[in-house]
């Protein structure tokens, strides 16, 4: 080139018409933008906000810190919280170890299966929640489907408690959170290049060689992210635990509602609410740091 | 790194057959690979070429036939016991590993010790001229870069046997021509046994010791580039190697075959057929205004300029012939050579030598 260019001049060709275009255009976006900004600014910031501030009034309505205080001072909170976790972190891994091999199959068999197939984990899904954890109620409970054919059969004597405790709890969870995990998780791993399978058996690699070192490694950000969608819905579900765990697995959610019921005390319920929120953020940054060192494994930017 | 020829397999494929449902992606077909040799399978896209390379790599099962490395039977030894290196058209590196965990990836799996696995990893990145790049990850190369990480894990295991899929494809085509002679010098180095798969007949041309074409699931032709491009078997050879110009024959009763009343040759040999084709090499004609008769070794027609196509080193120039064929000229440009002076509808003289004539079997379509 030989004129050298000067783009930021004003007495350049039509620069200042070409700026005040850029900028009109920019300023159109923003209004398009406007209205859905304003909605979720009223319909989650403004009562979230409002939920965030009533848990540091205490009953008279003064500002104090009691809510949290109580939590700290009685035990069961904690053991609540702990509860909540433990049930949400067996889901999840439960989900993995079902969900893993499932996803695993979908991506394997040809396309134009993979709908059918994919029925089998979708169906469920498109039935409702309440149907789905009254009908594991109807199987698990003490005269259930599974006690009586088990007893029929002769596998077991005395009926099994498999509702109305931990393990009803996540028999039910796992089924309505699997498809969270699996969706993912499919997509992830029909992403995998089949070339590098094959590579890997050109290089010398046996099936089972070839799936440990390149397919598994290259389908975690499928379970990564899978499983953090299952986690965060487990840390706040209400209505299979309430159903099946039968008052013996209490999650933060049902002592939010008992609060609720019981007391009617509103702020002791947002205080539980808030540090749930919390805690749901402190593992979303956690798995974002986890995440990251994906990005590291993989773009090592 | 050894370059004994010794250390390379030949490769033999006998009557090898594969349908997909009905169609034939290969139909009884049996080349021989000679230890060390590098062989280009040509075809194009559809024509079997990629189906016969992976059949090699053992990635899909043929229907009948036989494939030996040396006197060895691998027909149904699965992939990762044949120990041949192949290199991928879209690369299929690891994207989880580095440059240095790809390369060292066959190297791991038979548990070479870490002291021998660095070097050889070492050496092999250097013969591909990427020494500094040995920590970098997958996506932070050129695709130019892939190309040669790839070519180094295929080859760093000291296989027998090297496969290629059209690993130039997707490079630019400065960088491809590059890499051809890149990959020829590094046969030569390695001298291992390469099949090459490409469907790009220059490249075929420029870099193999023989070439096999393939069409429609068919061996076509096999032989050195220059046996191919200067006597092609048939019609499909010499369309798909070089531009040509294909005019019919007629043949007298004392066997000589006449275009336009001149007569270009004797049937050859092989004379079962009824028809016959002239194949006409663009590069290879004169153009003249009137008839030089001195020379008896060179032949003429006649016909008319259509266009005129400058491409700087050559102009293209299409004719007319008098009975309505289609001819296809390729003149230097340099000095003297009175190119500049042609103009379209111009009626001229195309000269050739006798030497220069291709006869095929076969109508001209």
């Amino acid at each position: 080139m030989t004129s050298s260019p000067a783009p930021h001049r004003e007495d350049a060709l039509n620069a200042t018409k070409l700026r005040v275009a850029e900028r009109r255009q920019s300023l159109m976006v923003l209004a398009l933008t406007l209205p859905a900004i304003i909605a979720v600014c009223l319909v989650i910031v403004i009562p979230v906000g409002w939920l965030f501030s009533l848990s540091f009034l205490d009953s008279s309505g003064d500002l104090s810190l009691v809510n949290y205080e109580k939590m700290i001072a009685y035990k069961s909170y904690l053991r609540v919280f702990k509860t909540t976790f433990n049930v949400s972190f067996l889901t999840t891994f439960l989900c993995i170890v079902i969900g893993y091999p499932l996803a695993y199959f979908l991506s394997q068999i040809p396309r134009k299966y993979v709908g059918l197939f994919m029925l089998t984990v979708l169906l469920p899904f498109w039935t409702s929640l309440l149907v789905r954890t009254y009908a594991w109620l109807v199987m698990l409970q003490r005269n259930g489907l599974i006690n009586n054919f088990a007893i029929d059969l002769g596998i077991w004597e005395v009926p099994v408690k498999l509702a109305h405790n931990l393990n009803g709890t996540l028999i039910g969870m796992v089924h309505i959170m699997l498809p969270f995990l699996v969706l993912p998780l499919y997509a992830a791993m029909r992403r995998i290049d089949r070339h590098a399978l094959q590579a890997a058996a050109n290089l010398g690699a046996t099936p089972v060689q070839a799936f440990w070192q390149i397919f598994v490694p290259l389908s975690l950000p499928g379970v990564v992210a899978g499983s953090l969608i299952v986690f965060v819905l487990c840390l706040g579900f209400y209505v299979t635990p309430a159903v099946l765990g039968g008052g013996k697995v209490i999650l933060v959610s049902m002592q939010i509602t008992a609060i609720l019921e019981d007391q009617f005390n509103w702020g002791a319920a947002s205080a539980l609410g808030v540090v749930l929120l919390v805690s749901t953020f402190a593992v979303l940054l956690l798995a974002s740091r986890f995440l990251k060192l994906d990005s590291v494994m993989f773009g090592r930017r | 790194m050894t370059s004994d020829t010794s250390a390379s397999l030949s490769i033999s494929v006998t009557e090898l057959t594969k349908t997909y449902g009905k169609v034939f992606a290969l139909n009884r077909v049996s080349i021989d690979v000679k230890a060390g040799e590098f062989l280009t399978l040509l075809g194009p896209s559809g024509s079997g070429k990629t189906t016969l390379l992976m059949a090699i790599a053992g990635f899909n099962r043929p229907d009948s036939g036989r494939i030996c490395f040396g006197h060895e039977d691998v027909t149904v030894l699965p992939p990762h016991k044949r120990g041949v290196g192949m290199v991928f058209q879209n690369y299929a590196l690891f994207p989880h590993m580095s440059v240095f965990e790809n390369v060292a990836f066959p190297l791991k799996l038979r548990k070479i010790p870490a002291d021998e696995k660095h070097q050889r990893v070492t050496e092999a990145l250097q013969t591909v001229q990427l020494s500094d790049f040995a920590e970098r990850g997958i996506d932070q190369l050129s695709g130019g870069q892939r190309q040669r990480v790839a070519l180094a894990r295929a080859f760093v295991f000291g296989p027998k046997i090297l496969l290629m899929d059209e690993p130039l494809s997707a490079l630019d085509k400065k960088l491809r021509e590059e890499m051809q002679i890149e990959l020829k010098q590094l046969h030569r180095q390695l001298g291992v046994t390469t099949v090459y798969v490409t469907h790009d007949q220059r490249e075929a041309l420029t870099m193999s010791d023989r070439i096999a074409i393939i069409d429609h699931g068919e061996l076509a032709q096999i032989g050195t580039p220059r046996e191919i491009y200067n006597a092609p078997a048939n019609h499909f050879v010499a369309s798909f190697i070089g531009e040509s110009s294909f005019f019919p024959l007629t043949k007298n009763k004392s066997g000589t075959l006449h275009y336009a009343g001149v007569s270009v040759g004797k049937v050859p040999n092989r004379a079962m057929h009824e028809n016959w084709t002239l194949v006409i090499r663009p590069e290879r004609l004169s153009l003249h205004a009137t008839k030089t008769s001195k020379n008896t070794d060179k032949i003429y027609f006649s016909g008319k300029i259509t266009e005129l196509v400058y491409q700087g080193e050559t102009v293209i120039v299409m004719m007319i012939m008098e009975d309505g064929h289609n001819l296809t000229a390729r003149m230097n440009t340099r000095a003297g050579n009175d190119v500049d002076s042609l103009r379209v509808r111009q009626n001229l003289l195309v000269g050739i030598d006798k030497q220069d004539v291709i006869i095929i079997p076969g109508e001209a379509s």
